[in-house]
């Protein structure tokens, strides 16, 4: 009997050990693969798709396509370029939308029920609605040249058409605004008897409490931008300002060196992949923030 | 000013205004200003690069949605010609008149005679129709798939953590990079499920073309996208599952219950407004599909993965047609809008 139920139990941890092997099998194999391919020659990816040893280096294993990547492609103005708008956009959109919260949450005013409301209601706006009239507003709008200072219409082709209309996030007002809320009047009240304006309440109590929500917002906006495509599509047609994604998809549509192909997607997830394993509590805390906000 | 102090927040407009303005200003500019033009658009017939005079064309854009002519085949017509399609452009050109602007759809028989059925926009009809076979395929697919390694992830064993890991990490991934290695993957001759598909069946297995065959791509594309967001889903069904008090299943344990049950009568319960939150929301994702159609398929083969918001950004930027793309992203949200304030009642009703 013991016995029968303790081979029972064996049998039992060998399927379910089997069942996380094949779960990592399929969840994990097609990342693994893209990473390994990026170092083969494009004509031994698909003889060697299938095995097992795809994964394992070996003396074939080369370098050529990240070289050709970078020889050929401009790869690495992508990669700055999408960096840059990423970084901005975290950086101003949490201080924007932070601000803009704590407007909302703290302080009264006339007319805040209607602003909260409009801001509550932009959330359910997709952005495939706007893109199209989007993209003739800011075909029309004047930017400052910074080389010559000379002032020039038209933002396709940029950088700043890139993250300029992303900075106010209704989603990240919403998430600040939910977290100022909680936090108690007594902390704001003790800075407005020191003689603190409202301004200062934000920068030097409010935002030193909300380092949390601080992180999700990051981690969402970072992510948007990184992997933004519709937008980029629609408004950047040279090279010079192009960001990873539709260099992806530049590439993917015109050669079939899959090798090249690989490593050029294995080159722009890399550091998503990274920051995540490095920040994993943060960033499923933040899905499970921006999930449930029914 | 003692009420100042007392109530906190009275607050000076400029005070408001250096805090609120930013933020109000690039909505108004980037998000109000662009829907009021594109619901302004929808009613006339304005282009991106404009040359002629933009007209008011009232209610048009939209009729050209939803325009059908029906037409009885004649069966002189059906006798020579087998194909519905060309039926259709015999028809045309024999009284272009009467068939301006319509292309033909489909062909369908009632009460024993062949019709042909034409539209202004066959395309937009059949990526309504492909959008919804996507968010009927990926729906049960993503949320059931999330449900399982939810409940998975939530015993404890070792390993889970890393489980968790594995099942979340495509969420980060961006789409574009998700489509190009599974391009790699459903690839027909070469590709790594087919030669799967030859490693256990043998040389004469089966070799579908995923992505090439009309009736196949939109299931692959299903399939890739449930694989891409399951985990997003997993972890709210998990903080779903941690909201259940453990209290219920000891209770249930000490009655002796089986696992089955305590999973019909306290965990299925205890998740309900979960469930249907997670599942309208992978309902209203479905239905702005796009960015899987564009790199991997293009909207083909033979229109089978054309969804809507394909369909209007082909029109309304490849195209330049505006007024009309903008119509058809309303049309979208109005299904949006819909389904949103379907899950708001749902969860009323349900109560916390």
């Amino acid at each position: 009997m013991s016995r029968s139920s303790e081979g029972a139990l064996v049998a039992g941890k060998l399927l379910h050990l089997a069942l996380m092997l094949l779960a990592g099998i399929v969840f994990a194999y097609p990342m693994l693969f893209m990473f390994a391919a990026g170092f083969k020659p494009s004509e031994t990816i698909f003889a060697e798709l299938g095995s097992p040893t795809a994964l394992i280096p070996n003396a074939s294993w080369t370098l050529a396509n990240y070289r050709a990547m970078f020889e050929k492609g401009s790869i690495g103005a992508y990669l700055f370029n999408s960096g840059l708008v990423s970084l901005v956009t975290v950086v101003a959109g949490i201080f924007i939308n932070s601000a803009a919260a704590f407007a909302l949450a703290k302080l009264k005013w006339r007319g805040q029920g209607v602003a909260l409301s409009l801001v509550i209601g932009l959330l359910i706006v997709p952005f495939e609605v706007l893109a199209i009239p989007l993209l003739l507003i800011v075909s029309k709008l004047p930017w400052i040249d910074i080389g010559t200072g000379a002032i020039v219409f038209g933002w396709l082709d940029s950088l700043h058409v890139q993250f300029v209309p992303f900075l106010a996030n209704a989603f990240c007002v919403f998430l600040f605004y939910q977290f100022f809320k909680d936090v108690p009047d007594e902390l704001l009240e003790a800075a407005r008897m020191d003689g603190a304006g409202a301004l200062t309440i934000y920068l030097r109590v409010v935002l030193p409490v909300c380092k949390p929500v601080i992180v999700t917002a990051a981690i969402i906006l970072f992510l948007g931008m990184w992997n933004q495509y519709l937008w980029p599509v629609m408004t950047v047609h040279t090279s010079e300002a192009r960001t990873v994604m539709v260099g992806l998809q530049q590439y993917y549509g015109r050669t079939t060196q899959w090798g090249e192909i690989m490593a050029y997607a294995s080159i722009i997830t890399l550091p998503v992949l990274i920051f995540f394993l490095a920040f994993q509590k943060h960033f499923i805390r933040s899905v499970v923030g921006s999930g449930i906000k029914g | 000013m003692a009420s100042d102090i007392k109530h906190f927040g009275h607050a000076r407009w400029s005070e408001v205004a250096a805090l609120l303005g930013p933020a109000l200003f690039l909505f108004a500019a980037f998000v109000l200003l662009p829907f009021i033009m594109a619901v302004g658009f929808s009613f006339t017939n304005i282009k991106l690069l404009q040359t002629d005079k933009v007209e008011w064309v009232g209610l048009d854009n939209y009729t050209r949605m939803f325009s059908l002519k029906l037409v009885e085949a004649p069966a002189a017509l059906v006798k020579v010609q087998q194909n519905p399609a060309r039926q259709w452009r015999q028809l045309k050109r024999a009284d272009p008149v009467a068939f301006d602007g319509f292309q033909y759809l489909t062909d369908l028989e009632l009460a024993g005679s062949q019709y042909l059925v034409g539209a202004r926009d066959p395309q937009f009809l059949r990526s309504i129709v492909n959008t919804f076979l996507f968010a009927l395929l990926v729906v049960p697919l993503q949320c059931g798939l999330a449900f399982a390694m939810a409940l998975w992830v939530n015993q404890k064993f070792r390993g889970r953590v890393g489980l968790r890991t594995v099942f979340f990490s495509p969420v980060v991934t961006s789409m574009v990079v998700v489509s190009a290695i599974w391009g790699l993957i459903l690839h027909t001759d070469a590709g790594l499920l087919n030669q799967l598909l030859r490693a256990i069946f043998g040389e004469d297995a089966a070799q579908p073309d995923w992505l090439g065959d009309s009736r196949l791509a939109m299931l692959s594309i299903a399939i890739m996208s449930a694989w891409q967001g399951a985990g997003f889903q997993m972890l709210i069904f998990l903080s779903g599952l941690q909201g259940i008090s453990n209290d219920q299943y000891e209770a249930a344990s000490v009655m002796g219950a089986s696992a089955w049950q305590k999973f019909i009568y306290i965990t299925v319960p205890g998740l309900k407004r979960t469930l249907v939150f997670v599942m309208l929301s992978t309902t209203i994702m479905a239905f702005g599909l796009f960015t899987q159609v564009d790199v991997l398929t293009g909207g083909g083969p033979r229109d089978s993965t054309t969804t809507i918001i394909f369909h209007a950004v082909r029109v309304g930027f490849r195209e330049q047609d505006i007024a009309y793309g903008s119509a058809m992203t309303l049309f979208f949200f109005l299904f949006v809008l819909l389904l949103s304030f379907g899950q708001k009642k749902i969860m009323e009703r349900l109560g916390s």
